[in-house]
């Protein structure tokens, strides 16, 4: 069976309040985090449940338009829905995120609109959304950069008085998002090192989805993933990556930690890649169908389905509304991302510099020019 | 006009204070910047005067001081990175090539990034490896940097204080070899307009353009001294940065002397001094008495201290290619 190879530490408990059958699991282990999940509505669940389907139909459709040619190249988050749903809801408006690439099921909790988020994937915009709209920062493609940037702006945040006023209206903290195999990289540790002596304001919230591309956690780690936080000082927590109310409740212990002044928690979300590491990926050819099927069975929107049915908050007129708002969503991508044209030539010297940089203005003006010459002779060589 | 006689290392120091009080959100931060005042004192007595949250010792992590200073910034924060030495800056050069670099250009603008990278670089004190490399070029390669070396104090104080005002990312290359020399600095002077972007003429002359710029600019002027005592005329172009280049400085010195000698210590292949010879060579192809001339370091990693001075660019090496261009 795969998933021997894969999971390193899979016998380590982890934090889990829904089982894969949609039954809620109360242990005395978990007494803490039902708390933290108490209050949660039907109304709560369904939302999360929209987010997940949302999430889902989004990943799908751009897959989709990647194999039609209209992407470049999708990463897909199949699988990871409600560890990015559940962690994505427990945040304050306030609260400043750092995505990695992965993360489309936190953008849409943080209303990051679905059509911006394929301008990158699209080879239309190096980012495109404006993060202050949102406090959602652009995804970031160099593994693990990331993490630092959401450590100094965390700096930034206790510098700015924010944390510990006891306001929740105002206490601020700050998410990063990597995956298992960032947790290889310097900038990861770095980020936790300055995290730890600053007590910086920071949740590590590491997506542990067994895969980097085609390498297995047993290549990044000889211990369980979550094990590398509590090296440098920091409380870490392994949680049940595919149970969206175990995810929301870490989540919410941790940004509390960092709100009230109580510095940086590392989370596991143990998890699973459904599908493969981007378009360009064939995970046929180093998993096995076994492990994927294990996997299957343990789908994070399956469970929060069980767990609404289970307790009476399912409705089938919303999940009939839902699914016409899915339809609708998938009918808007197929249709806006095919609209979206490209940026005028001029377009790639833009905001190189604030200031005035003279090789930049005088290669700009020179490209003008050349294309202002040159259009005759491209029209003649179209008409041939 | 309150001039006063300042170590090149004391005028940074004073830039940085005056940045520091200009603007609450200004910090610095780096490995032993503070009580110990950094491994040069440039920023002695600072952390005394503003805090242990304005001047930060921070871990021993270059890439860490970057990234956090990008995350500092996306905050309002205006961080000022101390990098040790010219050959530490390579655990960085991912966070500034891949993300400082870039972070205004892929967020369309909305996110600046005024950061600055402080590095001591180049040779001639004797140092052991990894402390006297010159660097510049790598960093002038990648689009979105600023990249500047000061040859005087004042220019010191006042780039300094321009870098720190810049809503760009600055690599502010300090001649290491030169913190202790000193000059006036008028500390009261108003911020000078242009002195990340413009080159100046350190010396008038009409026979023979040198251009160098940072440690170099000493040593031109040296041999512009040499020079005069054989009757020639040299002038000396001081770029001040070399991201951006200021060309028409350059174009117009040579166009009237025709000759031209660039002068720095990295290795002269694939460096500054071969973008301003290609450029010069197509601006003032009709005037050039000579093809332009490069004195510099060698395609050799940068040598012990014992053999450094036949590695850097000397004085007599500069004659050599000024007789070399008048000879032509």
């Amino acid at each position: 069976m795969g998933t021997e190879a894969t999971d390193v530490g899979s016998d380590v408990p982890l934090v889990q309040l829904v089982a894969p059958d949609g039954a809620r699991v109360t242990t005395a282990e978990n007494a803490a985090y039902r708390d933290r999940v108490a209050h949660l509505t039907g109304e709560d669940l369904r939302r999360m449940y929209r987010d997940m389907v949302l999430t889902r139909r989004f990943d799908d459709e751009a897959t989709a338009l990647q194999r039609q040619g209209e992407l470049a190249l999708y990463a897909q988050g199949k699988g990871q829905e409600a560890a990015q749903v559940g962690s994505g809801r427990a945040l304050a408006p306030q609260d400043y995120v750092f995505p990695s690439y992965r993360e489309h099921g936190v953008l849409q909790v943080r209303g990051v609109d679905p059509v911006d988020r394929l301008r990158l994937f699209r080879g239309e915009d190096h980012g495109g959304w404006d993060p202050a709209a949102t406090n959602t920062h652009l995804y970031t493609l160099v593994i693990g950069s990331q993490a630092l940037h959401a450590t100094g702006y965390a700096m930034g945040v206790q510098r700015d008085g924010l944390v510990g006023t006891g306001d929740p209206g105002r206490d601020t903290a700050v998410v990063v998002y990597f995956g298992d195999g960032a947790t290889s990289q310097g900038d990861v540790n770095e980020g936790l090192v300055f995290a730890a002596v600053n007590n910086a304001p920071v949740v590590f919230f590491c997506q542990n989805n067994q895969w980097a591309i085609s390498e297995p956690t047993t290549r990044q780690a000889r211990v369980p993933i979550y094990k590398r936080g509590e090296g440098f000082g920091v409380p870490s927590v392994r949680v049940d990556g595919n149970d969206v109310l175990a995810c929301y409740a870490v989540t919410a212990e941790a940004l509390e930690r960092a709100h009230s002044g109580g510095g940086p928690t590392f989370v596991e979300a143990f998890t699973y890649r459904m599908g493969a590491h981007t378009t360009s990926d064939d995970p046929t050819r180093y998993r096995d169908r076994a492990e994927e099927d294990y996997w299957r069975k343990r789908d994070p929107i399956d469970r929060l389905a069980a767990l609404l049915r289970a307790e009476d908050a399912w409705d089938d007129a919303w999940a009939a509304e839902l699914d016409a708002e899915a339809e609708a969503l998938g009918e808007r991508l197929r249709r806006e991302v095919r609209e979206l044209g490209a940026p005028p030539t001029s377009a790639m010297f833009d905001e190189v510099y604030a200031t005035p940089h003279a090789q930049v203005d005088e290669e700009r003006a020179w490209l003008a020019r050349y294309e202002e010459e040159t259009q005759g002779d491209e029209s003649q060589e179209v008409a041939r | 006009m309150t001039a006063q006689k300042l170590t090149f290392a004391r005028a940074i120091t004073e830039g940085l204070r005056a940045s520091l009080e200009s603007d609450e959100r200004v910090l610095l931060m780096g490995e032993d910047i503070g009580r110990l005042g950094g491994v040069f004192r440039v920023t002695d007595g600072l952390q005394k005067d503003f805090g242990e949250d304005r001047v930060v010792d921070t871990p021993l992590a270059e890439s860490g001081i970057v990234g956090t200073a990008i995350g500092l910034a996306l905050r309002g924060y205006r961080s000022v990175c101390e990098i040790q030495f010219d050959g530490f800056v390579f655990p960085a050069f991912d966070q500034i090539t891949t993300q400082l670099a870039k972070m205004r250009y892929r967020s369309r603008g909305r996110l600046e990034m005024p950061v600055v990278i402080r590095i001591p670089y180049g040779g001639g004190i004797g140092a052991v490896e990894h402390h006297s490399e010159s660097p510049e070029a790598l960093f002038a390669h990648t689009a979105g940097l600023r990249v500047v070396s000061p040859s005087t104090p004042q220019d010191a104080y006042d780039m300094i204080r321009a870098a720190v005002a810049s809503p760009d990312p600055v690599i502010y290359l300090e001649p290491k070899g030169r913190y202790w020399s000193k000059d006036d600095v008028d500390l009261d002077a108003a911020p000078a307009e242009g002195v990340l972007d413009r080159a100046r003429v350190a010396r008038p002359g009409s026979d023979v353009t040198l251009v160098a710029y940072g440690p170099t600019v000493a040593t031109a002027l040296k041999a512009a001294d040499a020079l005069a005592a054989e009757g020639t005329s040299a002038e000396v172009v001081d770029l001040r940065a070399v991201s951006p280049i200021d060309f028409p400085t350059v174009v117009d010195s040579v166009r009237r002397t025709g000759r031209c000698v660039v002068v720095h210590e990295a290795p002269v292949f694939h460096g500054v001094g071969g973008e301003v010879a290609a450029r010069v060579t197509e601006e003032c192809f009709y005037a050039l008495e000579a093809p332009v001339l490069r004195v510099g370091g060698f395609h050799a990693p940068y040598p012990v201290a014992k053999l450094e001075h036949d590695y850097l660019p000397s004085v007599e090496r500069v004659l050599d290619a000024v007789d070399r261009s008048l000879s032509f």
